[in-house]
């Protein structure tokens, strides 16, 4: 009983891979957020003649082709890259949510006009609709923004149109429509709180994604401009010199690919411990 | 006689499908033409089987869903007529309780909120010590107000929709197959504790059920449907039955006595497919009764003082 | 005469969980043997380690055996008992609308298990299929062969799951609430036409159930299970005119019947418990008007009463 009273973020972190993969996502989140006040350097400030130096005690992953610490670079770029990737997503739920649950509320010539449109951008890959939208916007990190929110929003507005659409069905909804309940309050009540669990379990699972298509962004070079670090835009910069200095491009590119993973094994973690099924009354 | 609590005047309901790439569009009728009346204090029990319309006549009673035509009167309001906000507080009087005591809660909430939100629907006051009264009544400790629905057994979750449904203290119940999904051991209990809190709270009950032993168990009167129609209406539960259909209903159901043990003739022919009823008695196909008159004409819902029955050869 | 079907003390356990208590009980050809129980009791469990099929599901046999036609079941090899099944044990499901293959048609489904177990041709399977159909009191048989499942009703695609399980030509069929998902009306027929079978065929049937009107109705003896134990058994008309145990006779008195008076049906008070919660004792006890402190402590053993026995310290002594 007590077990079940936990939130199931924190029940998630109890089970080995969410411990091990929700350990390193608080490392980096707490890391972006700290930046300034545990990296060893300043972020921009260039010192040529220590360029290009491999690990060491001074620079322990090195510096870049201006001679800028790595480690604080990737601290600084984990803030703009989380930031980036998390305020989309969020943005992207939200919208999501509202037109999802809104299409399917309100059914007829709306529910058809946001079906077409969100099934037209799901046939297009992200990051091509991302790339049209930061032509548009121009590049940077607003329209970093604003591209990779666009580029989820099918995804999440179809998700919580399912959702609710399959909840209309459930006999409870019913039962308070007979106790005399009224839409809004079947819907702040009843609907909107049970599609919320898979919608956030797929917002963050997306976030990983976003991250990739972040950094994809950065590393075209549209994400944050320099000398702002992003991990997209420094493993760019890494790219021409991927033989005479591979740590610049390695190290952005681990800490992507081991974040990613990250998410990816803790919203496992998370959905084992939803358990949507059981909450259902044992019969999804 | 007193006025009746519950009227409906000529009701339907007719769902179309809409068609697809490949299908015409169809329609079929669930709910053809009732009209019954519930008095005070009454148990109507309404029986057939799957696709006879029970559970649509059920919703249309209380409005859960819109008549294609006809009416409803409760207590001498049209409820038909009412726009949302006053069916709204009308429906303070009346209240269902569903079949699947599985889906009929919302899994996340616990007990108290599921009791508490009648009250909150109806902008009234939410008192602790009628949530545990209400548990109470339906024979549930208080200790479970605080647990979630998929803690609780299934006759336990149905004594919940229950104690949901009373929390208003409404007049009249509509109590669609509340014990289907039980075992008979705990369908048992919970017809018990129906007539129990009937005879403590005054209620007026539409019982719809597949089961014509326990209809005619429970139900002052029975109301027999067969596609969408009344076929009979028997005035007592324990009427003899006049229209083969009920008649077979009746032949249908086991005894629990080896004793009484019987060969059956078994109803011939399969059910009519609701979206292209015969043009006659939509029975005659398996009526053992059925002469040329039944498969071209429809028999009306007629007859004999208070025991109508729709069929030109009754038993 | 010897069973066909035995299942002598078996228990059963899924991991460390015990979930049987050493039930016993058998069918002979030609015999209907009713095995009752609220749900959670233990009927379907027990039909599955009768078919061998226990490792589906994580579960084994921790006592006793199962022996079919004289032939110990843990005696066999996998292959062994998978011939068994289909060819000399059909299996009626409680769902006819999964237990058909949405994409083919009917008959090919039916034909298909005298093909592989009978090794027919298509068209003798054919035949074969459109024979049985017909003695199902399928109209149109032929026609009906060519139909895919979701053209036909409830009632019929039961028959048709009635007659994969026949078409094996077997010796025993295990039918589990055949009628539980269809009209009452639908039911009588089914039951009708499964007793016929039993008689005209002299197959055996266990027929696991929750209704002792259905029992009542066909079965010539009857098992009544409740929480993994077995609380009587016996022949059909004894057991009903005087249950010995009063979970027998609690459960044939909360069947409402015609003529019955108001407030005399009587449901069982709690419920089932699970199995992680088994009571000591006699596991009925907590809901059980006759419970004695003896029941709370002791396991009744299973003696035999009449024609029958039962496991209860306070039988009612036997009819006249």
């Amino acid at each position: 009983m007590t077990a079940r009273a936990l939130p199931a973020p924190v029940r998630a972190l109890r089970r080995p891979m969410g411990a091990l993969a929700g350990g390193w996502l608080l490392l980096v989140i707490l890391m972006a957020v700290l930046a300034p006040l545990i990296t060893p350097y300043a972020y921009d400030i260039q010192s040529l003649k220590e360029a290009y130096q491999p690990a060491s005690s001074a620079h322990w992953l090195g510096t870049d082709e201006f001679g800028r610490d790595l480690l604080t670079r990737l601290i600084h770029g984990a803030r703009t890259s989380l930031s980036v990737s998390g305020i989309a997503i969020f943005l992207s739920v939200l919208c999501g949510m509202v037109l999802g649950a809104a299409a399917a509320w309100f059914g007829g010539w709306f529910d058809r006009a946001v079906t077409v449109v969100v099934d037209l951008t799901w046939s297009f890959p992200e990051i091509l609709i991302a790339l049209i939208l930061v032509a548009i916007i121009g590049p940077g990190t607003t329209g970093t923004m604003v591209a990779i929110s666009v580029a989820y929003l099918a995804q999440f507005t179809r998700l919580t149109r399912a959702q609710i659409l399959t909840l209309r069905g459930e006999t409870f909804i019913e039962a308070a429509r007979s106790l005399g309940a009224s839409n809004s309050h079947i819907l702040r009540r009843h609907l909107l709180p049970n599609a919320l669990a898979p919608v956030l379990v797929s917002a963050m699972l997306a976030t990983g994604d976003a991250i990739i298509l972040e950094a994809t962004l950065g590393f075209f070079g549209l994400g944050a401009q320099p000398p702002v670090p992003s991990w997209g835009g420094m493993m760019s910069a890494g790219s021409a010199l991927i033989f005479k200095a591979p740590w610049i491009i390695v190290f952005p590119g681990l800490t992507v690919a081991v974040t990613v993973v990250a998410i990816n094994l803790f919203g496992d973690a998370l959905i084992a411990e939803l358990d949507i099924r059981n909450r259902m009354g044992g019969r999804a | 006689m007193t006025d009746p609590l519950i009227r409906l005047d000529g009701l339907s309901r007719r769902f179309d499908t809409g068609g697809g790439l490949l299908k015409a569009p169809r329609s079929m009728m669930a709910v053809r033409d009732v009209s019954l009346s519930i008095a005070p204090g009454e148990v109507l029990g309404v029986v057939g089987e799957s696709g006879c319309g029970k559970s649509t006549l059920a919703r249309l009673v209380l409005r859960l869903i819109e008549p294609t035509s006809g009416r409803v009167t409760f207590d001498g309001t049209d409820l038909t007529a009412l726009r949302p906000g006053a069916l709204r507080t009308a429906r303070r009087r009346m209240a269902m309780v569903f079949q699947d005591p599985y889906s009929s809660l919302d899994p996340r909430y616990t007990l108290a909120e599921v009791l508490a939100e009648p009250f909150v629907v109806q902008r009234r006051p939410v008192a602790q010590d009628a949530l545990t009264e209400m548990l109470d009544a339906v024979g549930l400790p208080s200790a479970m107000l605080g647990s979630h629905p998929h803690q609780l057994s299934g006759g336990q979750r149905q004594r919940v929709g229950i104690a949901r449904a009373l929390a208003l203290r409404p007049d009249f119940v509509v109590l669609d197959e509340p014990t289907a999904s039980l075992d008979v051991s705990i369908q048992a209990q919970i017809i018990d504790l129906l007539s129990d809190l009937r005879s403590r709270m005054g209620l007026t009950y539409l019982f719809i059920s597949h089961d014509l032993g326990l209809v005619r168990y429970f139900c002052d009167r029975v109301v027999v449907m067969y596609l969408g129609a009344v076929v009979e209406v028997l005035p007592r539960a324990d009427a003899a039955p006049r229209h083969p259909y009920t008649r077979a209903l009746i032949d249908s159901g086991f005894a629990p006595d080896p004793s009484l043990r019987r060969q059956i003739a078994p109803l011939s022919g399969e059910i009519p497919s609701p979206f292209n009823l015969p043009p006659g008695c939509t029975f005659a196909g398996r009526c053992p009764r059925a002469t040329d008159l039944c498969r071209r004409q429809r028999p009306p819902l007629e007859g004999e003082g208070d025991h109508p029955v729709a069929c030109f050869h009754p038993y | 005469m010897t069973a066909l079907l035995e299942v002598s003390g078996v228990s059963v356990a899924i991991g460390a969980l015990p979930l049987l208590d050493g039930i016993s009980l058998s069918v002979r050809r030609g015999q209907i043997l009713g095995l009752v129980g609220e749900s959670g009791s233990g009927k379907s469990l027990t039909a599955m380690a009768a078919m061998g099929l226990l490792p589906l599901i994580g579960g084994r046999v921790t006592a006793g055996a199962v022996r079919f036609d004289g032939q110990d079941l843990a005696g066999m090899t996998e292959g062994q008992r998978r011939a068994l099944r289909g060819r000399r044990i059909g299996f009626v499901t409680q769902n006819p609308m999964t237990a058909l293959d949405p994409v083919q048609r009917v008959g090919d489904q039916v034909d298909v298990v005298s093909r592989l177990h009978l090794g027919l041709s298509k068209s003798a399977a054919r035949a074969r299929t459109i024979d049985l159909m017909a003695q199902l009191r399928i109209p149109e048989a032929g026609a009906v062969a060519e139909a895919w499942p979701h053209q036909l009703s409830g009632g019929m695609k039961q028959r048709i799951v009635i007659a994969m399980a026949l078409a094996g030509d077997p010796d025993l069929i295990i039918a589990d609430e055949p009628t539980t998902a269809l009209d009452v009306t639908v039911q009588a027929q089914i039951i009708q036409i499964l007793g016929s079978l039993v008689r005209d065929r002299g197959v055996a049937l266990l027929l696991i159930t929750h209704d002792m009107g259905v029992v009542a109705q066909i079965c010539d003896r009857v098992a009544v299970l409740y929480a993994g134990r077995l609380a009587e058994e016996g022949p059909v008309g004894p057991i009903f005119a005087a249950p010995a145990h009063p979970y027998t006779a609690a459960l044939i008195g909360c069947i409402p019947q015609d003529g019955m008076a108001k407030g005399s049906l009587h449901g069982i008070p709690g419920a089932v418990p699970s199995a992680r919660a088994f009571p000591p004792g006699c596991r009925f006890h907590p809901r059980c008007a006759r419970a004695t402190p003896e029941c709370t402590r002791d396991v009744p053993p299973l003696l035999p009463r009449g024609v029958g026995s039962a496991a209860c310290f306070h039988m009612t002594p036997e009819a006249g």
